[in-house]
Parts: structure tokens; C-alpha cells; sequence
């Protein structure tokens, strides 16, 4: 069977779509997947920065598509887990490097060697944002609980919906239940009631998310994190588990809602 | 063989490129078209393109695919002109302007660039929610069977009916009829238009509830629905 090609976007910057596709390809190589991720940010690459695998690249994404080297040259081997890889982004260059069409042909190439791609795209509705979904099976749209992180989110859903590429799903990252609670945040169900998908995913706001990206070590490692949990639940999803959402917080009744809502 | 230059004619605007296709099948069309920028790739490279397509309807993945292709030979497709309304709404779900000629805010008749018939009472059906950057305009009445969200626009020359909530913008009578009229199931949020005059949200309380608005005496009036009225 071929790869699923997934993209991750959200329209805003700044939300988490580089630490997700770390924690998703982590979590689903940890589960026994062969794995790449490809950095789509040509000019302004965090991926390579996040995984920890930043003083490894020798070749990278502009270099495969234009000819200077063989694709697996670049595919950068994880150091934890034998089955991950990275293609990363150029950071001399930008986004004009690179076409829609060089990488559903990328893309392909890879189809039958592993089981998932999952591409990391750039903020904004351009060109960089318009590469990275064009290979693309599945969207997933991360935002925030936060008013402009929503509106973006929703202007990216009308765009992928209006170009047929599908209804993505949603994973909704850094809820704080406590200011949930106080009002001071908005709530799942306040993001859902204005962007109307599917969510996969709620990943709660986690201090040891930031330690894990300035190390180089995705949290989706580390047994004792709560957003890593998250993480490797929304990677069981997407490989068509059916995983209760985590009970963020204990004895509330929103919560049996929002579990309900992602099981439609 | 059909000429392919008898396909597609280009024109210059100033600020940048009018092409007209003629009545032939889309692939023939599309190679023409691409023949023409493969042949003159220089005068074609950072072009701001529109395309006529006359009456013809196309569809999404057609589009799309063109403007896709177009942008990775530097040319930038932005307007697609048609005399089908449903090829009008295809382009303006992907972001594509419909006309070419922007009118001045002052003026509420627009000039058209193309006379249209289209019959009285004319309506434009759309059953799914406008998400935000999305632009809905029609020469006619609109219904939106969904909501309108923040950042999503509808602009008609007839009234609007919003079977959902407004929270974007509904500009009714866009051409600078009076008569026209915003109704909807929850237009609390929204900036709500009527030829010239607009109304702003403001802090309400209390339940929602179906509403209508028009221009009584040159000011937006907001009457909540009720049953029996003449």
C-alpha cells in the first residue's frame, strides 16, 4: 500500500504546524511507520531546528528538485528512531524555488517507500502555503484558541474546501483549560462553532513543548508530557484509532461534548 | 484544424492583460492558451492576466488547475470574466474577481461591463457557509442556506436572505436601490449594508432572533420577525 501524503497548515503564524509534524512523525514512527516529513518553509526552515537534526543537513528539498543530488541523499536519517526521516527545506533560497508540480512529483517518488509524508507547510495563502498541499491525500488545519489564529484558520478551510482539495480536519493546539474556565479563553467549542470540521485533536498548553523544540527533542518522546500524549493520540487517529480525547479536565462535562463531536 | 489563434485573442489593459477565449471545448482552449505563453514567454512572464470566457461554464478543477499552471510560468491569473453566473461563482470561491473595472465608492450605479439580462426576480442560490476571504456577488437576490462569516462578503443589487448568521458583510441594493432588504436568522454580529447606508454591530443582549433590515426615510431600520405580516 502507498504513502498517505498529509500536509499540516494553519493561515497564521506561529501556532504550532512545525511541532506538530515533528510530534506526529515521532509518534508514528515510535508506533512502527516508515516515515518523511518535509519542510515547506524554502527560506525560513524550523523543521530541521526542531527534530534536532540541524548540523545534519548536507542536501536538502531545492537541491533534489533541481537535480544537484539523488532523493535519498537528502532524506536525513531521525537519531532516535531508525524509520524517520527529513527531507529540509533550503535556507538560502525562497519560495519560488519550488512549484507545485515539483512536489506532487517528489511526492510521488516517495509513495512507495514509506507509509506516511507528512509535509510541514508556511504560514500565509501563497506560494509556499499553495506547494505544500498540492501532493496532499489529507489537510489538517492547527490553530490556536485565539480570535486572529481562528479567523486565518478559516479563511485556509474556505481555500482548501473551495479548490476541492477536501474538508480538512482540525487539531486545536494550545488550550489552557484553566483560562477555558475563567472565560479568558475561547473555548473548543467556541473554535468549532465557526470553523465547523472534524477535530482530531486537542493539544493542551505545555511548558515542556518549548524545552523539547529549543533541544531538539519532540515531546511526543517523553512519557511524562501532556501535549506528547496529545500528540501520539492525534497520530493513532489519524492511523484510524478511535482514542477518547484526554480529560484535560477532570468532572466536566464540556469535555464528554468535545469527545462526542470528534467521533462524527 | 482550428487556428489556435482564432482561440484566444489578447488585448492589452493598463495593468495588464485581457484574454478572450472563443467557443471551443476547454482542452482545446487551455492548448491554445498555453501555446500562446510558451511562444512569447518573456511577454508573458510577470503578466496580471484576466480571461474572458464568454458564456462558457468551467468548472473548479479547471480553474484552478489553469491559475496553478499559469503561476508556475510567472504569469498571475486574477480575474475571470464571464457571462455565466455559475462560472462567476466557481471563480469567486477561488478568490478570482469577476470584474474588471473597479467602480469608484461614490458611485452606486455601477457602469456594467457587459450587459447583462438577466430576469427579474433572479436569485442566486448558495447552500453551504461562507468562510472567511470569501466574496459573493450577483446582480440579483442572494439566499445563503449557512452562515456568512467574519471576513466573508455578500454583495447583491437585489435583498439578501441569510439562513444562518450574518457575521461578515451583506450589502444589499449594492447598485443603489432603496427597496432592498437583509433578512436572516441572526444578524447581531454582522456589518449589514442597503445602497449607501451601513449599520455596525452593537453590544445587544437578550435573545437572537430573525430579523429584517431596510432603509425607512434614508436609515436602516431592524424589525424582528413576525408572524402575520402584511
Amino acid at each position: 500500500m502507498g504513502a498517505q501524503v498529509v500536509t499540516i497548515t494553519s493561515g497564521k503564524g506561529g501556532v504550532g504546524k512545525t511541532t506538530a509534524v515533528a510530534n506526529l512523525a515521532v509518534a508514528l514512527a515510535a508506533d512502527g511507520a516508515r516515515v518523511v516529513c518535509i519542510d515547506g518553509d524554502i527560506g525560513l526552515r524550523n523543521l530541521d531546528v526542531v527534530m534536532g537534526l540541524e548540523n545534519r543537513i548536507v542536501y536538502d528539498v531545492v537541491d533534489v528538485i533541481e537535480g544537484r543530488c539523488r532523493l535519498r541523499q537528502a532524506m536525513i536519517r531521525d537519531k532516535r528512531l531508525p524509520e524517520l526521516f527529513l527531507i529540509p527545506a533550503a535556507q538560502t533560497r525562497d519560495k519560488s524555488a519550488v512549484t507545485p508540480s515539483d512536489m506532487v512529483r517528489l511526492c510521488n517518488e516517495l509513495r512507495g517507500e514509506v507509509d506516511w509524508v507528512l509535509i510541514d507547510s508556511p504560514a500565509g495563502i501563497e506560494r509556499g502555503f499553495k506547494n505544500s498541499i498540492a501532493a496532499a491525500d489529507r489537510v489538517m488545519v492547527i490553530t490556536n484558541p485565539e480570535v486572529s489564529a481562528v479567523r486565518d484558520a478559516d479563511r485556509v478551510i474556505g481555500i482548501l474546501e473551495a479548490e476541492e482539495k477536501g474538508t480538512p480536519a482540525l487539531i486545536l493546539n494550545r488550550l489552557n483549560p484553566v483560562m477555558v474556565r475563567q472565560h479568558d479563553m475561547l473555548s473548543a467549542e467556541d473554535v468549532l462553532d465557526l470553523l465547523a470540521i472534524k477535530l482530531i485533536g486537542i493539544v493542551p498548553e505545555d511548558e515542556s513543548v518549548i524545552v523539547g523544540t529549543n533541544r531538539g527533542n519532540p515531546v511526543a518522546l517523553d512519557p511524562k508530557s501532556r501535549a506528547g500524549q496529545a500528540f501520539r493520540n492525534i497520530a493513532r487517529r489519524l492511523s484510524g484509532d478511535e482514542v477518547p480525547f484526554l480529560d484535560l479536565e477532570a468532572g466536566n462535562g464540556l469535555w464528554a461534548r468535545l469527545a462526542k463531536l470528534g467521533r462524527k | 484544424m482550428t487556428d489556435p489563434n482564432s482561440l484566444v485573442q489578447i488585448k492589452g489593459l493598463r495593468d495588464g492583460l485581457l484574454v478572450s477565449l472563443g467557443n471551443a471545448s476547454w482542452d482545446d482552449l487551455r492548448a491554445a492558451l498555453m501555446e500562446q505563453i510558451e511562444t512569447r514567454q518573456s511577454f508573458f512572464r510577470g503578466a496580471r492576466v484576466a480571461i474572458d470566457v464568454g458564456g462558457q461554464i468551467f468548472h473548479v478543477n479547471e480553474l484552478s488547475e489553469l491559475r496553478d499552471t499559469l503561476s508556475e510560468r510567472g504569469v498571475n491569473l486574477w480575474a475571470v470574466v464571464s457571462e455565466s453566473p455559475t462560472t462567476e461563482k466557481t471563480a469567486q470561491l477561488l478568490g478570482l474577481a469577476t470584474r474588471i473595472s473597479k467602480p469608484r465608492p461614490q458611485e452606486m450605479t455601477r457602469p456594467p461591463d457587459r450587459v447583462r439580462e438577466i430576469g427579474a426576480g433572479a436569485a442566486m442560490w448558495i447552500a453551504r457557509t461562507l468562510r472567511s476571504g470569501t466574496r459573493i456577488e450577483f446582480p440579483g437576490h442572494i439566499v445563503v442556506l449557512g452562515d456568512v462569516n467574519p471576513g466573508a462578503e455578500v454583495i447583491a443589487d437585489g435583498s439578501i436572505l441569510v439562513w444562518g448568521r450574518v457575521r461578515g458583510v451583506a450589502h444589499a441594493g449594492a447598485n443603489g436601490d432603496n427597496s432592498a432588504v437583509v433578512c436572516g436568522l441572526d444578524l447581531s454580529a454582522g456589518q449589514i449594508r442597503v445602497a449607501g447606508a451601513t449599520a455596525v454591530p452593537s453590544e445587544r443582549s437578550g435573545e437572537v432572533r430573525p430579523e429584517k433590515i431596510s432603509l425607512k426615510d434614508g436609515i436602516l431600520q431592524m424589525e424582528p420577525w413576525q408572524a402575520n405580516q402584511s
